[in-house]
């Protein structure tokens, strides 16, 4: 699946590097157990389950009742990792991640896989659009959406050290590895690229690569572009957007969700009320994804480099004759 | 932890624990007279369980809410919370006073349980069917750590119309959690009028039985057949226990047994002071 990367050439989904890290989570620690919801062999907690069967717990198609049951095993002082589908984790169980997970405050990390568009073939019913929306809105809550297999492997060990609910969300499709090898995730800490003069992108996910992709070619055709990895978007790197956002013209988020509610919804709110200025949001445009292969998914919705490119022109044109 | 102290608040004497329900009916009708709202029928028709659980069988430490080896109460039917916030008084987790803060601002008593700010509250409740998930995984997380504590779990009957209940239902007997006992307080009645009217639950014996779970009815307000039941459900092994508890809604109160409209309202202070006369 993909291409190959310009760096190593090595794509790595973010679902395998999640299930191989919890593997070696639970050989260190015997306070982790893992749920899942009939879905392990795709959210590969089967891998635990397999070393761990007494600490991995099945609870069969019943989303809501995994979230319960993982919070009653965070108060006998477990560190419940709960995983299923995107769509499932948040949307069927919403209202019990709000009672007995955010309201109650215990110690449950939610981890999804199938985050995004690029769940691809299954179609819309499967594409979680709308889950960084939902999680984001509860207090306690922590967001994060890692950007490759490695920055995966550093989110779930140091939330497994973090008190609290964290939602973690993962991608189907293999990726390229954009992370340094000796990354360190830290949490509410963006990782920031370079900060151009001209725009800065800020992405998370699987749109951390496109980005870089696109601020190279924009960086060559004339138009200074940076990158930031904002794989926390709760709570928000408000000192990286400031950042960026004093050093250039515009401001590009990107993501693999819903314009409403996500980190393109997260970046304009912060900045409208500490730095007004320009920003474009990248993502899918309030409609339903569709089936199909991810990539002709991504090129549909509008996810891919050119788009970047072609809104980062076009606004700094518009903006440029506003002005001239 | 001294032996003492972990049987401090195992009551077997009837009488004594006759008499401690009575005392937090009359706890519940002050508190929810005090705030002026809140769900009357439903505190008082649970009354008698929780006290028979709370009082004859469970090991805890209001010096030390979070002892690890404590048994588990959850009231999965959260707007029942004056009762739980009773028991927690008598319990001596807070002061019996503090019960008239209840539902006001900067109040660890919530009109709903939240226990993230009241030591004692072992999960939040107040959104209907989420409790006997919460127990279950309780359960497995005590089993695990090879610790003999019991898991109570009280469920409304109107409540159970939860599909969550019967995920939960599932799982409890899937994995066998004899540490496990749940009470339905089959009142009879929901908000909107009885429960077989708004959304039939029957037959409930063969329902839980069909689910796995050992199943054993009890007048809800005999506190002896409550004991019995109690004791009994911890010899069932391999699977959980769940005590149908045949209960007044009101219970207590002449003029409030088996009305509906006191599901959700508090009674006034000329009904506060008959129906104190009628409990004192």
């Amino acid at each position: 699946m993909g291409t190959e990367t310009q760096n190593s050439g090595v794509q790595i989904a973010t679902r395998d590097a999640y299930g191989e890290t919890l593997l070696q989570l639970g050989k260190k620690r015997n306070d982790i157990v893992v749920l899942d919801a009939d879905l392990s062999g795709s959210t590969k907690t089967a891998k635990f389950a397999k070393t761990f069967p007494e600490r991995f717990f099945n609870l069969g198609v019943s989303e809501q009742d995994m979230i319960g049951t993982a919070a009653g095993l965070a108060l006998t002082g477990k560190v419940p990792f709960a995983s299923t589908f995107a769509i499932f984790e948040t949307g069927r169980a919403w209202d019990q991640i709000r009672l007995v997970v955010c309201y109650s405050n215990t110690n449950v990390k939610l981890v999804a896989t199938h985050g995004g568009i690029t769940v691809g073939e299954d179609g819309a019913s499967h594409q979680a659009l709308e889950d960084i929306a939902l999680m984001r809105a509860l207090p306690n809550m922590t967001v994060i959406v890692p950007a490759d297999a490695i920055e995966t492997t550093s989110v779930i060990y140091t939330i497994a050290d973090s008190i609290g609910p964290v939602y973690v969300r993962l991608g189907r499709p293999k990726v390229p590895l954009v992370m340094p090898p000796d990354y360190k995730f830290q949490i509410g800490k963006a990782r920031v690229f370079r900060i151009g003069r001209d725009v800065n992108i800020i992405a998370a996910g699987i749109m951390v690569d496109t980005a870089l992709k696109a601020a190279e070619i924009l960086s060559n055709q004339g138009i200074d572009t940076g990158v930031i990895n904002m794989s926390t978007i709760k709570p928000l790197d408000e000192e990286s957007v400031m950042l960026a956002a004093e050093n250039s013209r515009l401001i590009i988020t990107a993501e693999e969700h819903s314009i409403i509610g996500g980190l393109g919804g997260a970046v304009c709110e912060f900045l409208s009320e500490n730095h007004p200025m320009p920003v474009k949001r990248i993502g899918v445009m309030d409609v339903f994804g569709c089936s199909g292969s991810p990539g002709e998914l991504l090129k549909i919705y509008g996810l891919t480099a050119e788009d970047i490119i072609n809104t980062a022109k076009k606004t700094l044109n518009a903006g440029g004759k506003a002005h001239q | 932890m001294t032996a003492a102290q972990k049987t401090a608040g195992k009551i077997k004497d009837i009488k004594t624990l006759e008499g401690i329900a009575r005392e937090i009916r009359i706890y519940i009708l002050k508190m929810l007279a005090e705030a002026s709202s809140g769900h009357t029928g439903g505190s008082l028709s649970a009354a008698d369980i929780a006290v028979g659980i709370y009082f004859s069988k469970m090991n805890f430490n209001p010096d030390n809410p979070r002892w690890k080896e404590r048994d588990r109460f959850i009231l999965s039917k959260g707007h029942a919370a004056p009762l739980l916030y009773a028991i927690l008084a008598k319990a001596g987790y807070f002061p019996v006073d503090n019960l008239m803060t209840l539902r006001k601002i900067d109040s660890p008593l919530q009109g709903h349980p939240c226990c993230a700010v009241l030591p004692g509250v072992e999960i939040s409740t107040g959104s209907l069917g989420q409790g006997l998930s919460v127990a279950n995984g309780i359960a497995l997380g005590l089993r695990l750590d090879k610790i003999p504590a019991r898991v109570y779990c009280i469920t409304g009957d109107g409540e159970i119309q939860e599909g969550q209940i019967w995920e939960a239902a599932m799982t409890a007997s899937h994995y066998k959690l004899d540490n496990l006992c749940a009470v339905v307080d089959n009142n009879g009645l929901q908000i909107d009028g009885p429960v077989e009217e708004v959304m039939r639950i029957s037959p409930l014996h063969d329902k839980w039985t069909a689910f796995g779970w050992h199943v054993i009815e009890v007048n809800g307000h005999n506190m002896e057949e409550i004991i019995n039941a109690l004791d009994k459900a911890e010899t069932i092994k391999g699977q959980p226990t769940v005590i149908i508890a045949h209960t007044i809604k009101g219970k207590g109160v002449s003029f409030f047994e088996g009305r509906v409209e006191y599901h959700g309202i508090a009674p006034t202070r000329k009904e506060l002071e008959k129906a104190l006369k009628e409990l004192e």
